[in-house]
């Protein structure tokens, strides 16, 4: 008899399923994964070698493009760790809305994964009723910042401009009626914070339907159940956090652990899975979505009742009113000085953290007393679960590895950098 | 018990027909979707779409080439050149924005000190070529000073609604 061999199977770097640019280099014995070998590095665009050219806030718009799927949460490991570095205390207005849209940047993550994922294991509707969500989510965005993806909402010492009175509304066409305009602006009417009130009393309703869709569906949970299991213990030594520590049953929660911005006057609870498998991962993401729902909405109540400054008032980081700089000089000076030369950080190193959608997500800053880090890091929580991908597939079938590859929630953006 | 209840469910396909229904319903449902080209999203007045330069209500262009946004722009995307005109003002004779580069931040509107830079609220355009000869994607100070010219009013209404928050 012939003797068989393993052989090796290509997937990726162009494969719809891979997420982006991911090259896996499996060894098949016939259809069963012997050893996945993933290959990064495509989407590699040098962000941190880029940020030590620039002044310190001019990177904040790069970070939106490393996890660009969770835009805020990365802007706030960011500016997090500057603001760590000048001690700056952040106005409680602005600590807020930055909770309320981290929140809502995990929600529009975790939309997104679930459409993507369930796309991978065969459904398909799902995706479309997430992408309807994610629309609402992203005029919030872009209410705010003006832009609907990459915001560079949060800024050294608060946020870019307090949130809008107006929310921005549809406009007749010749093609709609009155009727539909009337429906399609309902919930417009009011301020940004009457829009988020109005999407949190709907969106646990629109959470229902997708469980409807998927929790007890028979091939959703053949396909992920006892798939890509992780045991708490190697869960803990492979650098796992995020949904995927969660997912194989501990705790670990940045949010609960080491509060940061306000998330210790807000009420919550981390959800944990009990087997560490897909099946797991995917009812703590969707329960974390009920949570990040809850979060917003004690948000909203918040900011609702306190007006206040949303930037701090030091003009030695964050620019003077326009109004100011228009007739006082010294303010006048500090716009031009902080907007050209920036501000520089007396030596010093600093790591700070926040949990985003996907996990840890961190930067670890060492200043030389210049306008411009010395050194940025970031901590992306993607490429430890990425190394994890060999014994996450090992032994499952070639089909499997698409939902190891969902159910990891990966982004070449922040692996790459 | 539980075992019979288990096995009248999966039989009966129970959790597949609840999903079904979920789909059945929307297919009935008010249609969320645009007709995009004539019906559009709404866009708020912080939009950050192409850029244009803006005039003083006499004629007189804003740009006093300070190069604040040329400074303050993170991809340098922005090359500025600037002499004493004939009456001795300061003036740009070269203000170029190279759109592969631009980010679309909206640092040079934020830095602008006479709201000269702004960003308007398109989002539809193209490039006939990438050719550097022809440079069709280069923002020159004549294509920007003719979006500023044509979207003036948009502009000034957004300018003035964003006026508290700035």
């Amino acid at each position: 008899m012939a003797e068989i061999r393993n052989y090796t199977l290509n997937f990726g770097p162009q494969h719809p399923a891979a997420h982006g640019v991911l090259r896996l280099v499996l060894e098949m014995d016939g259809e069963v994964i012997q050893r996945a070998d993933p290959h990064v590095g495509l989407l590699h665009r040098g962000t941190e070698k880029l940020a030590e050219h620039k002044p310190y806030n001019h990177s904040i718009p790069y970070m939106d493009r490393l996890d660009y799927v969770s835009m805020m949460c990365n802007e706030h490991g960011y500016v997090g760790t500057i603001e760590k570095l000048l001690s700056v205390e952040v106005p409680e207005r602005a600590q807020y809305i930055r909770v309320l849209f981290d929140e809502i940047t995990r929600i529009l993550n975790h939309l997104m994964w679930l459409g993507a994922h369930a796309l991978d294991v065969g459904a398909m509707t799902v995706f479309l009723y997430a992408f309807r969500e994610r629309e609402d989510l992203m005029d919030c965005y872009e209410a705010v910042s003006g832009a609907r993806l990459h915001a560079a909402y949060y800024r050294v010492g608060g946020v870019y401009r307090d949130l809008p009175e107006q929310m921005p509304r549809y406009e007749m066409s010749h093609l709609g009626s009155e009727k539909e305009m009337k429906y399609r602006n309902q919930a417009r009417e009011g301020s940004l914070l009457d829009f988020i009130e109005d999407f949190t009393e709907r969106f646990p309703g629109y959470v229902d339907e997708y469980e409807t869709l998927l929790t007890d569906n028979r091939i959703w949970k053949q396909r992920l159940v006892d798939i890509g299991v992780v045991t708490p213990e190697r869960a803990r030594q492979l650098g796992f956090t995020g949904p995927m520590i969660r997912g194989s049953g501990i705790a670990w929660d940045l949010r609960k652990k080491q509060p940061y911005a306000a998330y210790d006057k807000v009420d919550f609870d981390i959800p944990i899975g009990s087997n560490g498998d897909s099946y797991d991962r995917y009812l703590v993401r969707i329960e974390e979505m009920r949570q990040s729902n809850r979060i917003m909405k004690q948000c909203v109540d918040w900011l609702k009742n306190n007006p206040g400054p949303v930037m701090v008032g030091d003009y030695k980081v964050a620019p003077p009113p326009r109004e100011k700089m228009k007739d006082d000089m010294e303010a006048l000076i500090h716009h031009f000085k902080l907007f050209s030369e920036g501000y520089s950080i007396p030596e010093s190193e600093a790591y700070f953290a926040v949990e985003a959608p996907k996990g840890e997500f961190g930067c670890y800053i060492i200043a030389d007393g210049a306008n411009k880090p010395y050194r940025l890091k970031i901590r992306a929580p993607g490429f430890a679960h990425m190394a994890a991908m060999d014994e996450m597939t090992k032994g499952h079938m070639l089909a499997d590895v698409v939902a190891v590859i969902g159910t990891m929630d990966v982004v070449f953006g922040e692996i790459d950098r | 018990m539980k075992t019979v209840i288990h096995y009248i469910r999966s039989l009966f396909l129970l959790e597949l027909f609840k999903g079904m229904s979920v789909t059945g319903r929307y297919l009935f449902k008010k249609k969320f979707t645009l007709n995009y080209p004539e019906q559009k999203a709404p866009v708020s007045p912080r939009f950050r779409g192409l850029h244009a330069q803006r005039r003083y209500s006499n004629g007189e262009e804003r740009c006093i080439a300070c190069k604040l946004c040329e400074a303050v722009c993170p991809a340098n995307a922005i090359t500025i050149e600037a002499e004493p005109r004939e009456d001795g003002s300061r003036r740009t004779t070269r203000y170029d924005i190279d759109l592969f580069k631009c980010i679309f931040c909206g640092f040079c509107e934020e830095s602008c000190p006479v709201d000269a830079i702004v960003e308007t609220r398109l989002y539809e355009y193209h490039f006939e070529d990438t050719d550097k000869k022809t440079g069709a994607y280069i923002m020159t100070k004549e294509k920007l000073l003719a979006m500023g010219d044509k979207y003036e009013a948009q502009l000034a209404e957004d300018l003035a609604a964003q006026a508290k928050y700035r």
